[in-house]
């Protein structure tokens, strides 16, 4: 079997302030586009990552975010430090929210975020502590590397 | 349709990538949550929107978004033409209200990246 390659790099992200919001995921399209991951991929992932992104800056008080990349599929993996989520069945209902007006103004905030994730990603794990933070692991697979193992390996 | 066609049609003013209105236009999307456009706008489509702050640029490049078209005369932040500068995406700005905005680019031929909700993603 081919050794598989793999790829991983996390990234800091401040929470509370909506000054570099979207900067770590424009990154990591960035890298995921220079590697040759598929566009479909390319741009499931930039969604999550973003909505992810938005999370930590509107509700922690910071986070990071970290990239790995295998053959097979891109995991993105969230921890924060802040409020954690209580009810994470609630959370993902498409529609609530907790935010407050600083981010509904600047177009998030009307409960879809999860949703989103849970819609682009394949496995959507989220775990919270309440008063210490949240953990968020996303995977998305490439389904066309899985059928099609002979296509040619990501260059790294 | 190029992205000069749609600034003729919507009388609009470029703030943002003059040099990029050679860029075909053939689908678009409206909406001023960003939320709603991670959702359902699909890349090569215009954006167009009311809101003017950064993330509609950060949501434009994360989506691969061919311009932004700011409705009812609103003109973008100094921070927003900043980063959609840097980012190179257009952003146009326009006084027709978002209405009128879909309803003449429709008419000249420009649909709805997707027409309704439910079924494929
Ligand atoms: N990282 C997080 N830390 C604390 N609470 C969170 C976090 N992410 C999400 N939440 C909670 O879950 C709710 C729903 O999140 P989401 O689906 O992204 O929608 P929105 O951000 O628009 O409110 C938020 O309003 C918030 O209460
Ligand atoms: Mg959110």
């Amino acid at each position: 079997m081919r050794e598989s390659q793999k790829f991983e790099k996390s990234f800091d992200v401040q929470g509370g302030s909506f000054q570099n919001a979207g900067n770590v995921s424009g990154q990591i399209k960035s890298i995921l586009k220079e590697m040759g991951v598929s566009t479909d991929i390319v741009r499931r992932v930039a969604i999550i990552c973003y909505e992810s992104e938005i999370n930590i800056v509107s509700y922690a008080k910071k986070g990071t975010i970290t990239l790995v990349v295998t053959d097979e599929a891109v995991k993105i993996e969230t921890k924060d430090e802040g409020p954690g989520i209580p009810d994470i069945e609630l959370a993902m209902k498409e529609g609530y929210s907790t935010a407050t007006a600083a981010v509904r103004e600047m177009g998030f905030g009307a409960g879809m975020g999860l949703a989103n994730m849970k819609k682009y990603s394949d496995h959507l794990i989220i775990t919270s502590e309440v008063g210490i933070g949240t953990c968020v692991t996303m995977i998305v697979m490439d389904f066309s590397k899985i059928l099609h193992p002979d296509l040619p390996p990501l260059t790294l | 349709m190029t992205l000069k066609d749609v600034q003729d049609i919507l009388e609009a003013e470029v703030l943002v990538g003059r040099d990029q209105l050679q860029k075909p236009v053939k689908t678009a999307f409206a909406a001023d949550l960003m939320s709603d456009v991670l959702a359902f706008a699909k890349p090569d489509s215009l954006l167009l929107t009311g809101l003017t702050n950064p993330q509609v640029v950060r949501t434009a490049d994360i989506l691969d978004i061919t311009a932004i078209i700011m409705v009812r005369g609103k003109k973008p932040s100094e921070e927003t033409v900043k980063l959609a500068e840097e980012l190179k995406i257009p952003i146009l700005s326009t006084r027709y209200i978002l209405f009128e905005t879909s309803g003449r680019l429709h008419a000249k031929g420009i649909t709805g990246c997707i027409e309704k909700v439910g079924g494929e993603i």
